[in-house]
This record gives C-alpha cells, sequence and structure tokens, in this order.
C-alpha cells in the first residue's frame, strides 16, 4: 500500500514554521519522495498564525491533502486553531514543559508526544532560535524522516553563516531526536516512505519558477514594485539576471513597473512584471497602450484575496475577469494559467514566446498558494526549450510601415538603432505609417487586425489537458491551481468505479471554444471548479459556449484551495443525482 | 550620441507627418529648434528616441524622424526610463506639457531625476490644459479661470525650476520659445549633458492663454547667464535663490523671468553605475552571451 502521510507544522509567524517545512521538503526530496507542499503566514513579519504543510508519498500526488496525519504545534495558538481537527488517529506533537505557552487537553484517540521544544531550545542549546530545529529533530526520530537528508539540507542552508551555526542546528537536531528516543514510545503507524536514490531534480516555489521561466525565456528587463504575494518573483530574479545580462529596476508604482517594460520592449528587450491584483489593476491603462502600440511584454498575476487590499497573503483565483477584460476599448490580450509549479516554469517561456509572437501583452495567472508551493522539478534542459523573437523588419526596408496590415495581423516589428525603420509608437489610433487616423475606414481595418492576430491561438498554441472516461456524463472544467486539486478527486473517483471526465485548460482567454465546445457537447453535466465567487471562468465559458442549462458551479472563497475531498464529495452527488 | 557621416539638414529631421497645433503655438520653436540641434550634432536619428504623454506638446514625436513613443497621459518618463536601460546608445528626449509632468506623471519625476538618468526632458510650460480646452494647470498662476474652475483657482501653483533644482535635477534651464535661438542654445546644452536635463520652455498657448503670451513675456524675460546674474552654474544655493524669483511674476508686476542655466554638475549617470554592476556579475554563469545553465539550476538543488 502506498505511503500518504501529511504533516502539518503551525506556530507564530517568524519562529521558523516556514522554513521547517522547506526543511522537510528538502529532506524528503533528497531521499527520492514526492513531496507537495502547502504554506500560509499572516500579512505580519512578527507575529499571527503561520503554517507549512507537507504531504510525501512514494507515488504521484497532486494536491496538499485533504487533512494531516500528524500536527507539529509550536505554540497554544497552532494548538487552538487546529484542535477541532485533531480527529482520533491522528498524532500531536507539541511544545511542553514549563517554557511552553499551553497544555493541551486530552482528545480522544489522538496520540500525544510531548517535546519540549522551547525547553530545550532555551536552556540546552542557550539559543531559543532553533527551536524549530528541535521540533524537526523529535519528528525526525518519530517519523522516520531520514535524518542524514535533513543534515544535509541544514548544512546547504547554513554553511555561510560559518560551522558555529551549522554545529548549533546538528545540536538542536540531535536533541529533538535524543528527546524522543529517550523519552516516548511510539504508537502511531505514520512513517515517511523508504529512501529512494536521489533524483536530478531542482526544488523550487512557483514564484522561483516563474522567475527561471523567464531567464530562460531570454527576459533581460523586469520592472519591479514589491507587492505581496509578487514581489518574490522579482527577488529571485535578482539574485541571478545580472549574470545574464539583464537587470531587475525597482519602479516607484506598478504602473512604473509596466510602463518600463513597454520602453525597455519599444527597444527590443524581453520584458516581465509580476504584481498582484492590486498591481493589476493600476497597469490596466499600458496594458491597453501595450495592445494599441502592438509591444510584446508577460505580466504575472499572482492572485490574492480581493477586491482592494482583500487578504494579500491568500489564495483566491478572482482576478481572471480582471484579466481578460480590465483595460478599456476593444482590447485583445492572452491570459494563460499554468496549474502546477513546474508549469509555473514552462508557461512562463511559453507566455514569452505568445507575447513576441502576437507582440501583445500576455498575462499569466498563478496565485498566493501557487506562490508558495514548493516542488521537486526535473533539472530543466536548456537545449529542449525553444525561444521565439519578435519578427522584426528588415534593415533600410523600402516604404517601412510599422503597422502594415497583413493577412496574420501581426506587422515586422522595428528596433531603435536599425536603419530605415524610425516611427512613433502611439496609443492613438493609427493607420500603417503610426501617423494618427480616426477615419472610419482606418479605424475598421486596424481593429481588425489587432484582433486578427488571436484567430488562431487556439489552433497554434493547443496545451489543453483531457482526461478520464470517455463515455463519462459528468464533465469537470478547472483552472490554475485548482486543476491539479480537481485531478487528484477525479483519480479517487476512477479508483472508486465512477465514470468521470475533466478539462484543463492552460489558455483562458481567448477561450478556446472549439476544445470546451467538443468537451462540453459530450456529457449532460458541467462542472467548473474553481477558487472565486461568482465562478468566474464559467461566466467566461458562458459567453462563447451554450453550457447554460446543464452547468453547475463548484467555488470556495475562503481565502483557503480546495481541499480534494471537497471536489471528490460534490462530483459524487452530482453523479449519483443522474 | 550616435552621429551620422553624412550631414542631414534640420527638416530632414522632421518626418512626413503634419503638426496638428493651432498657428502661433509656441510648441513650433521647439520643434525648429530640436531639428536644428540635430543637425548642427549630427545626430543619428536611428538612435534619437523621443518619448511623450498625452496633451498638445506630447504630439511632438510624430513630428521627428526618430523613434518616438507617444505613451499614455503622465507616462512618458517610466516609458523613457524602460528604453534608456534596455538601449542605452539611444540619445533619449522626453518631449512633455505642465500636465503630464507635474500633475498626472507627477510621481514619477523624482526617481528619474535621483536616478540621474542620461535623458532630456524638455517640458513645453503653457500653464493650462489646451488639449481638453482650457483647464488651469500646476503652473497655472492663481486666479486664473478655467473650464473647471470658472470663478478663478483658488490654487498656488509650483515653481517647476524650484522643484527640478530640489529633487536633483544634474542640469536645470529654463528658455522661451519665442526666442528660438536662446531654446536651441539651450537644448544644446542639455543634449551635450550627461546626465539628467531638464529645461523649462515658456510656450505660449494662443488660443487659451490670453496672460502668458509672446507680448507678455519678450520684455520679462532676461538671460541670467549673459546677464552675469548667474556665473558659477554648479552653485546650488544661488541656484535656488534665483529660481525662487521664477514665478513672482504672476504676483508681481514688475518681476522679471529668469532664464538661462540655473544649474548644472556632473554626477555619475544610471547606466554607467548599471554597467559596472553587470561587469561585477558577467562571470556568474561564465558569460551572459552563452550562460552555463545548469550553474543557475545548481543554485536550486537539495
Amino acid at each position: 500500500m502506498a505511503i500518504d502521510l501529511t504533516i502539518k507544522i503551525g506556530g507564530e509567524g517568524g519562529e521558523g514554521v516556514i522554513s521547517s517545512g522547506d526543511f522537510l521538503m528538502q529532506a524528503a526530496t533528497l531521499a527520492g519522495m514526492q513531496v507537495v507542499t502547502f504554506k500560509s503566514f499572516p500579512s505580519e513579519i512578527k507575529g499571527g498564525y503561520a503554517l507549512a504543510q507537507l504531504r510525501v508519498s512514494d507515488e504521484k500526488i497532486y494536491s496538499q491533502g485533504d487533512g494531516f496525519n500528524v500536527l507539529v504545534a509550536f505554540n497554544g495558538e497552532a494548538y487552538e486553531v487546529n484542535k477541532s481537527l485533531l480527529k482520533p488517529g491522528t498524532a500531536l506533537v507539541y511544545d511542553s514543559g514549563e517554557e511552553a505557552d499551553f497544555t493541551p487537553e486530552e482528545l480522544p484517540g489522538v496520540i500525544m508526544y510531548p517535546v519540549p521544544m522551547s525547553g530545550l531550545a532555551k536552556n540546552e542549546l542557550k539559543n531559543y532560535i532553533v527551536k524549530n530545529m528541535v521540533a524537526l529533530g523529535a519528528v525526525s526520530e518519530l517519523f522516520k524522516i531520514p535524518m542524514e537528508s535533513l543534515r544535509e539540507s541544514v548544512k546547504k542552508k547554513f554553511s555561510r553563516k560559518g560551522d558555529d551555526i551549522v554545529n548549533l542546528n546538528y545540536d538542536a537536531l540531535n536533541a529533538g531526536a535524543n528527546h524522543v528516543k529517550n523519552n516516548l514510545k511510539k504508537t502511531d503507524p505514520f512513517t515517511f516512505p523508504a529512501p529512494k536514490p536521489k533524483q536530478d531534480v531542482i526544488i523550487i516555489e512557483g514564484n522561483e519558477a516563474v522567475a527561471i521561466g523567464a531567464a530562460m525565456a531570454g527576459c533581460t528587463y523586469y520592472g519591479a514594485y514589491p507587492i505581496t504575494p509578487g514581489t518574490s518573483v522579482g527577488n529571485y530574479l535578482s539574485n541571478f539576471i545580472l549574470g545574464l545580462g539583464g537587470f531587475v529596476y525597482q519602479t516607484e508604482d506598478e504602473i512604473s513597473a509596466l510602463g518600463t517594460c513597454l520602453g525597455a520592449s519599444f527597444a527590443g528587450a524581453k520584458t516581465l512584471t509580476a504584481t498582484s491584483g492590486p498591481g493589476l489593476s493600476l497597469m490596466s491603462e499600458l496594458i491597453g497602450l501595450a495592445v494599441m502600440a502592438e509591444i510584446p511584454v508577460v505580466i504575472v498575476d499572482v492572485q490574492r484575496g480581493g477586491p482592494s487590499t482583500g487578504m494579500p497573503t491568500k489564495h483566491d483565483q478572482s482576478d481572471l475577469l480582471q484579466a481578460c477584460f480590465g483595460t478599456h476599448g476593444d482590447a485583445p490580450k492572452i491570459v494563460v494559467a499554468p496549474i502546477n509549479v513546474e508549469e509555473n516554469l514552462y508557461l512562463t517561456i511559453d507566455a514569452f514566446n505568445l507575447a513576441e509572437k502576437y507582440q501583445s501583452p500576455v498575462i499569466l495567472l498563478t496565485d498566493a498558494s501557487m506562490a508558495l508551493r514548493v516542488e521537486a522539478v526535473a533539472r530543466p534542459d536548456m537545449s529542449k526549450v525553444k525561444n521565439i523573437y519578435r519578427e522584426v523588419a528588415k534593415e533600410n526596408p523600402e516604404n517601412f510601415q510599422r503597422y502594415v496590415v497583413t493577412p496574420s495581423g501581426i506587422s515586422p516589428f522595428a528596433i531603435p538603432g536599425k536603419k530605415g525603420q524610425a516611427y512613433a509608437a502611439t496609443g492613438l489610433e493609427h493607420a500603417e505609417n503610426s501617423g494618427p487616423r480616426t477615419n472610419p475606414e482606418t479605424r475598421v481595418i486596424m481593429t481588425d487586425k489587432r484582433w486578427r492576430k488571436f484567430d488562431n491561438v487556439e489552433k497554434e498554441w493547443t496545451k489543453n489537458e483531457l482526461e478520464g472516461d470517455a463515455d463519462a456524463e459528468i464533465g469537470v472544467i478547472s483552472w490554475g491551481l485548482t486543476a491539479t486539486i480537481t485531478k487528484e478527486a477525479v483519480a479517487r473517483l476512477r479508483k472508486k468505479g465512477k465514470k468521470i471526465k475533466a478539462f484543463y485548460p492552460r489558455l483562458l482567454w481567448p477561450l478556446p471554444v472549439d476544445a470546451i465546445k467538443k468537451f462540453t457537447d459530450s456529457v449532460k453535466t458541467v462542472v467548473v471548479a474553481e477558487a472565486n465567487y461568482q465562478g468566474q471562468f464559467a461566466e467566461l465559458i458562458k459567453m462563447k459556449v451554450p453550457i447554460h442549462d446543464k452547468l453547475v458551479k463548484v467555488n470556495v472563497y475562503r481565502g483557503e484551495p480546495f481541499i480534494p475531498v471537497e471536489i471528490e464529495k460534490r462530483l459524487e452527488e452530482i453523479i449519483a443525482k443522474k | 550620441m550616435k552621429t551620422l557621416d553624412v550631414p542631414l539638414k534640420a527638416k530632414d529631421y522632421r518626418s512626413d507627418i503634419e503638426p496638428t497645433w493651432c498657428p502661433g503655438c509656441g510648441d513650433f520653436g521647439v520643434v525648429t529648434a530640436i531639428t536644428k540641434v540635430m543637425s548642427e550634432l549630427n545626430i543619428d536619428p536611428d538612435h534619437v528616441m523621443a518619448v511623450s504623454g498625452i496633451g498638445c506638446s506630447s504630439r511632438l514625436p510624430l513630428w521627428l524622424r526618430t523613434f518616438g513613443f507617444h505613451s499614455c497621459h503622465g507616462r512618458a518618463l517610466p516609458v523613457a526610463v524602460g528604453a534608456a536601460i534596455a538601449n542605452p546608445e539611444l540619445t533619449m528626449m522626453v518631449t512633455i506639457g505642465d500636465g503630464d509632468m507635474f500633475s498626472i506623471g507627477a510621481g514619477h519625476v523624482p526617481h528619474a531625476v535621483r536616478r540621474n538618468f542620461d535623458m532630456n526632458v524638455f517640458c513645453m510650460d503653457n500653464n493650462l490644459y489646451a488639449l481638453t480646452k482650457n483647464q488651469v494647470s500646476p503652473t497655472s498662476r492663481e486666479g486664473r479661470k478655467g473650464s473647471l474652475t470658472p470663478y478663478g483657482t483658488i490654487d498656488i501653483p509650483i515653481n517647476p525650476i524650484d522643484l527640478m533644482i530640489t529633487y536633483g535635477a544634474t542640469f536645470v534651464a529654463q528658455t522661451y520659445t519665442g526666442n528660438i535661438k536662446h531654446t536651441t542654445d539651450l537644448i544644446m546644452k542639455a543634449i551635450q549633458h550627461k546626465g539628467f536635463s531638464f529645461i523649462n520652455m515658456l510656450s505660449p498657448c494662443p488660443t487659451y492663454n490670453k496672460e502668458e503670451t509672446f507680448k507678455y513675456y519678450k520684455p520679462k524675460v532676461y538671460d541670467i547667464n549673459e546677464e552675469k546674474v548667474h556665473t558659477d552654474v554648479s552653485n546650488r544655493l544661488k541656484a535656488l535663490e534665483i529660481a525662487a524669483t521664477a514665478i513672482d511674476h504672476f504676483h508681481d508686476a514688475e518681476a522679471r523671468i529668469p532664464i538661462g542655466v540655473f544649474y548644472q554638475v556632473d554626477q555619475p549617470v544610471f547606466n554607467d553605475k548599471l554597467n559596472e554592476l553587470k561587469t561585477r556579475f558577467k562571470t556568474q554563469y561564465g558569460s551572459p552571451e552563452k550562460p552555463d545553465w545548469n550553474k543557475l539550476f545548481d543554485e536550486f538543488t537539495a
């Protein structure tokens, strides 16, 4: 039987909860396991409740799981928040003794492992900061997490700070492990899978994957303005982009972040900016300029809970309609969404290719959970990556017209410094030579040209994924991180013998109408699962495909992703009604 | 600055697109002066970029046979900054109005200034919004009537010269576009200055501005450099002292209007500093042209 173990660590922000999750992730990956992580922390820098959750298996897993088997409570708040989820059969590892700020009550059937995390750190190791390492040592001993792997990742993280720091952390790991050996008796059935050979993988966060993808795509300019949870794309990129000949420029606001991207792209660079909902709102006008002046640019929107400031650190998929329509005028653009961390990397490369090919803004939608999710991804092979650069006009062309009308709608780009291509881009409606023009004929020709570019995106960039039983009567559609969670629900249902099929698009706008119509025509009920109140993708589909009488929306909007069992149960109910 | 082997005449720097400005607009003088300077310096128009926002004066890039970007209202500076970082060889001009510069786009100004980008900002200041048919702007005198302030504005105007010296621009000047020779000389100096150059160009609007007209300016302006009022242009306090008088004429009929170079200093420019950074990191992954990608990926292994 496959091992499927979920450990949740909770505590106060700033006391090493998140880094504990990272260490476990690294250690599990070093031991060749499949891992999915989930992290959540408050907007505050210190204090507030933070959690890191790690699900490990020896088989392929998609989501962060339905719940947890083991709770590691660093403090009383973590215990209180999760108390109702401590069901019989789960295990609780908690901070105990005089230095702990709480004492848990006896919960029926819950296996209790008291570990004086604060006490050992303070009194034995004389350094409260290693409390989390004491906890990790105990967890490692209890659930057979290979100590060697843990030590290896600790060494990698702290070696720059010197041997003393590395040894202090080793000592803390040992103190936790020894406490378990000497004082506790294991009575739960949970263990990590047996170690397998180390794989050739990179361990990256969602936002890290975007940054790496951008670098691989040849991005040399990033316009940065800090906004949670998008900021870290720029943080990561700034660590390596100078070595690749590029630059991360911190601007004065999001408008400038995109404005500088447009200037740099006009001058020939591949450009990126990453933001979140409020930043995307501010960028709307310049997105329209990119559409009108036909300037390639990639915008990553790491979605968070809105509207307004909303919930800056929380998961939401509610910027979809803003991404598709948040620009005045008839403004075509491309919106894509990856479904996991690995795709954050490869779809970022694709987003650049689409932006360059169609000379258009491309918005890539991820979210706060995806940004922090850590996955082990096969080491990328640069020789397999195909990068596209915009079609550029010849030097000294005869009678050069920047916006010459072509069958594809795509006109050769001009690059400053090249001979005989001088033109002034403008946000005004313009003729083929870029001169302002408002006569009806030009208006129609140029509007048609701008839209015509996207007529065939669906056929030219096919990344739709279809799975399940061809003869199923229920079909589920889902996008972004929710698609990954839906996959797990679908797999479980099919394991139970239920018939179901699923469709996971990566291209959200222009809507892949043909593929969606084919899918929805083939089923009696269409379920669209997504993390927003309105059912935004369902509404988008309704604009183009008549599914009104067979649509069921399944939504969460609480600031946390779906858990697979929610989708599984809803689908099961719908199947049962048929 | 990239120059040509075969010189062009000033008119060769003009595009085929006919200006849409009203007859008698002060901005014509700016086009004349810019093209004259480009011709005198023999600048290669394929390596020039003129960026603007929205407004009458912001149409200017369309009249030039150079690269241009007529962007959105207030956003000329970010666009110029991005292009300047991506291609440091471009001679960069930002041709905007007082609304773009000191109202909707004012938030961008200090940040382009403090980086000391090597660019030239020519602000055609007509003391009002003209393209939207006469509203007051941040440089309108108190009491001026506009379509949104029919009773006369109760706002105090800003002083562009004072502000730009305070922000730290490394070249700050004022000209009056009725004197094309003066405007040309200052544009020449600005383009030759390495760093962020700002010229406030008093540019009368013949259609809506019945106060700050050519006739109004002509007897009032005086060149602070020629009249030896200001000879050491690196003296910041003296520059500020004279700048403080720049808008006195709004409330003092006797006050003269200072034009000329107020302030000029040499300071390291952004792109030189960026080049140093790039040089420092260029072997991080072998070389930027042919990076060793595995070296990058190794940073993410467990």
